[in-house]
C-alpha cells in the first residue's frame, strides 16, 4: 500500500512542477492545490498506514491496533491552511488580472520600475 | 508551568480580533492598538525577568504530559527575541500613523500588524516543530495581507510571487516535518533532542536535517533562495517593508538557529560545514545586491541578505563565541534594520524618489537627521562601540576558533563593503549640491522622526552599554549550547 501511495504522491508533485511552471497564472494555482495535497498525501503515508481501530480505548482491542492519529490531526490542521492560502490566492489573482489586466507571468516580471 | 510563556502571543491576538470590529474608527484603532503592542511589552518584560530569575519557562497545552501536548517554550534567547520584535512593533506603529494612509489605516492595517506580531512572537516560543509550521503561517497570512495591502499594482504583482514562494516552502515544511516524524516518531523540539542521538540511521537524518535548511532557508533568504526577496519586499509602503525586513526573515533565521543546536547536530562535520559555505555565499551575493543599485530601498533590503548570513555562519561555528555572537547580531540586526528602513523612509519622502542620483545636498536642511543616519549607517557595519561591533567580534572570533578562518576573513571583508554601500547613501543623498526637495511641514517630519531617532538610540545603548547586555546574551547562548537545559525545561516539570 505504501508504494501505491508513494507512487501517486509522486505524480502529484510532477502534475504539481509541472503547471506552477506555466505562464498562466490560474495553472499555478491548480499547480499549488496539487502541490500541497501531494503534501499531505505524503504526511499520511510517511505517518504510517497501520492500525486497523480507531485510537479510543474498547473493549477488546489492544495498544497495537491503534491507527495513529497524530498524522490525521496534522493533516487537517495542514488542509486547513492550504485551503485558506489558496482561497487567497485565487482572489488576489482576480484582483490582479482587473488591476493588471494579464494573467502572463512573462508580462509580471517587474524589473521596469528600477535600474 | 507558567501561563506568562503563552501572554506575548496571546495578547496581541485578542486586540486584533478587538481591532476587526470597528475598522473606519481611525483614532479608536490607533489608541487600541498601540495599547496592544503596549500590553504585549510589559507581558515579554515580565516573561524576561522570570526566565531571567529562573531559567527557561515551558508549558505545555491542555495539561497535557509533555511530548504528547502541545509545548510552549520561553528560554533567555527567545524571549530576547520576543522583546526586540516587540519593541520594533511599537516604533513602526508610530511610524506608520503619519505615513502609511487614512486609507489602510481604516482597511484593517492595525490588525494584520498584530497578527504579525502573533505569528512572530510564537514562532519565537513554540517548542513544538509542527506547532512552528502553524506559527509561520500565520504570521505568513498577516504577511500576505500586508504586503498587497492597498492595492497598489507593483504591490498586485510582486505579492503574487511572494506567495508562490512561500505556498511551495510550506508544501516543503509539510513533507520535511512528515519525513521527521516516520524516522522519530515524535515532533516535540525536546523530544526530538532526545530521540534524534539515538538513532543510528544518521544519512537519513541528516537529509531531513537538510531539507529543513531549505525550507527555513527559503523564510531566512539564504543563498540561492532569496531571489524572491528584493522584488517582494521592495512593493509594499515603507512601514511594512520595515516590519518584513526586521522580522520575517529573522524567523527563518531563528528556526535554523534553533533547529541546528538543538537536534540536527548528530551529523556536523556536513550539515554545519554546508551552513557555513551558504552562509559565506550569502553574505557575498548580499554585497553584490548592496553595491549593485542606485536605489535606497534595494541598498538595504540586499543588506537583510548580508546579515542574515553572518549570523548562520556564527551558529554554523557551534562553539561559545560563535553562538553568542549570533545572538546578539539577531538582536541588533532587528532593531537597526527596522531603524534604517524608517530613515530611508523618510529620505524618500523629503526627495519623492528613491534613486540616489536624484538626491544631494540635505545636510544644510536637515542636519540632525543626516547625523542620526551616519550613526545608522556605522552601527550597521560595525564600527565600535556601536551594537554591530560587538556581535561581529564574536562571530570572526568564533570562526578563527572553529575551523572556518576563511569565513572570519570574508566578514570582515564585506563590512567594510556593507560600510561603502551605506555610507554611499549619506554621500549622494546628505552632500552635494542640494537638489530640489519637497515641502514637509516640521511636525509631520518629527512625527515620523522622533520613533526612529529613539530607535537609532536604542541600537547606541545596545553598542555602548554592551557589557550590560552580555549576561542575557551568554545566558541564551548557554541553552543552545546546552541542549539539555531545554530538554529537562520541558521534559521534566
Amino acid at each position: 500500500m505504501e508504494i501505491v501511495m508513494s507512487v501517486a504522491i509522486g505524480l502529484l508533485f510532477m502534475a504539481a512542477v509541472y503547471l506552477m511552471l506555466s505562464k498562466s497564472l490560474i495553472r499555478i494555482i491548480i499547480g499549488t492545490g496539487l502541490l500541497s495535497h501531494g503534501a499531505h498525501l505524503l504526511l499520511l503515508t510517511m505517518g504510517g498506514l497501520g492500525g486497523t481501530a480507531p485510537p479510543v480505548v474498547a473493549d477488546g482491542v489492544s495498544v497495537s491496533d491503534y491507527a495513529d492519529p497524530l498524522p490525521q490531526a496534522l493533516i487537517l490542521t495542514a488542509i486547513v491552511i492550504s485551503f485558506a492560502v489558496t482561497s487567497f490566492f485565487l482572489v488576489l489573482a482576480y484582483r490582479a488580472y482587473q488591476e493588471l489586466g494579464t494573467d502572463n507571468m512573462e508580462l509580471l516580471r517587474g524589473t521596469e520600475d528600477y535600474e | 508551568m507558567s501561563n506568562l510563556v503563552l501572554f506575548p502571543v496571546v495578547i496581541p491576538l485578542i486586540f486584533a480580533a478587538i481591532l476587526m470590529l470597528f475598522p473606519k474608527k481611525l483614532h479608536m484603532q490607533r489608541a487600541v492598538a498601540i495599547a496592544g503592542v503596549v500590553a504585549t511589552l510589559a507581558s515579554a518584560l515580565v516573561l524576561f525577568s522570570k526566565v531571567n530569575s529562573d531559567g527557561v519557562q515551558a508549558v505545555t497545552l491542555g495539561s497535557w504530559p509533555a511530548p504528547f501536548g502541545i509545548s510552549m517554550v520561553s528560554d533567555m534567547f527567545s524571549v530576547l527575541l520576543v522583546l526586540s520584535s516587540t519593541i520594533v512593533t511599537l516604533f513602526v506603529l508610530f511610524y506608520s500613523i503619519p505615513t502609511i494612509g487614512m486609507k489602510r489605516e481604516q482597511s484593517f492595517y492595525y490588525p494584520a500588524v498584530l497578527f504579525l506580531m502573533t505569528g512572530v512572537n510564537g514562532a519565537f516560543t513554540t517548542g513544538d516543530i509542527f506547532n512552528l509550521f502553524v506559527f509561520i503561517e500565520v504570521l505568513l497570512m498577516a504577511s500576505y495581507a500586508l504586503i498587497v495591502h492597498g492595492g497598489e499594482k507593483p504591490q498586485l504583482r510582486e505579492s503574487i510571487k511572494y506567495l508562490l514562494v512561500n505556498i511551495i516552502s510550506s508544501a516543503l515544511f509539510v513533507s520535511a516535518v512528515a519525513y521527521l516524524y516516520s524516522v522519530t516518531g515524535t515532533l516535540n523540539m525536546a523530544d526530538l533532542a532526545v530521540k534524534i542521538p539515538q538513532i543510528e540511521a544518521v544519512g537519513i537524518l541528516t537529509v531531513i536535517a537538510v531539507l529543513f535548511l531549505v525550507v527555513f532557508g527559503f523564510k531566512a533568504a539564504i543563498f540561492p533562495l532569496y531571489f524572491w526577496l528584493p522584488g517582494s519586499y521592495f512593493a509594499p509602503p515603507m512601514a511594512i517593508l520595515a516590519l518584513f525586513g526586521a522580522l520575517l526573515t529573522k524567523v527563518g533565521v531563528y528556526a535554523i538557529m534553533r533547529t541546528y543546536t538543538l537536534f540536527f547536530t548528530m551529523n556536523t562535520g556536513f550539515t554545519h560545514e554546508l551552513l557555513a559555505i551558504i552562509a559565506i555565499l550569502t553574505i557575498l551575493a548580499g554585497c553584490v545586491g548592496a553595491l549593485a543599485y542606485f536605489d535606497v530601498k534595494k541598498i538595504i533590503i540586499y543588506n537583510i541578505i548580508i546579515a542574515v548570513g553572518v549570523i548562520l555562519f556564527g551558529i554554523s561555528q557551534m562553539n561559545a563565541a560563535g553562538i553568542e555572537g549570533s545572538i546578539f547580531y539577531l538582536v541588533h540586526d532587528m532593531l537597526i534594520k527596522a531603524a534604517l528602513f524608517l530613515l530611508v523612509g523618510i529620505l524618500t519622502v523629503i526627495f519623492g524618489t528613491s534613486d540616489l542620483r536624484k538626491m544631494g545636498g540635505l545636510i544644510k536642511s536637515y542636519p540632525i537627521f543626516g547625523w542620526t543616519f551616519l550613526v545608522a549607517a556605522f552601527g550597521l557595519a560595525g564600527i565600535p562601540p556601536l551594537s554591530g561591533f560587538p556581535g561581529k567580534l564574536l562571530i570572526v572570533q568564533g570562526g578563527f576558533e572553529g575551523t572556518h578562518f576563511w569565513g572570519s576573513l570574508v566578514i570582515l571583508a564585506t563590512s567594510l563593503l556593507v560600510l561603502l554601500s551605506v555610507v554611499r547613501i549619506f554621500i549622494y543623498a546628505f552632500w552635494g549640491e542640494p537638489v530640489k526637495i519637497v515641502p514637509i511641514d516640521r511636525k509631520h517630519y518629527l512625527s515620523m522622526f522622533v520613533p526612529t531617532a529613539i530607535l537609532v538610540a536604542l541600537t547606541v545603548v545596545l553598542g555602548v552599554g554592551a557589557e550590560l547586555f552580555m549576561p542575557f546574551i551568554s545566558d541564551a547562548g548557554e541553552v543552545l549550547l546546552n541542549p539539555s537545559l531545554y530538554i529537562d525545561a520541558v521534559l521534566k516539570e
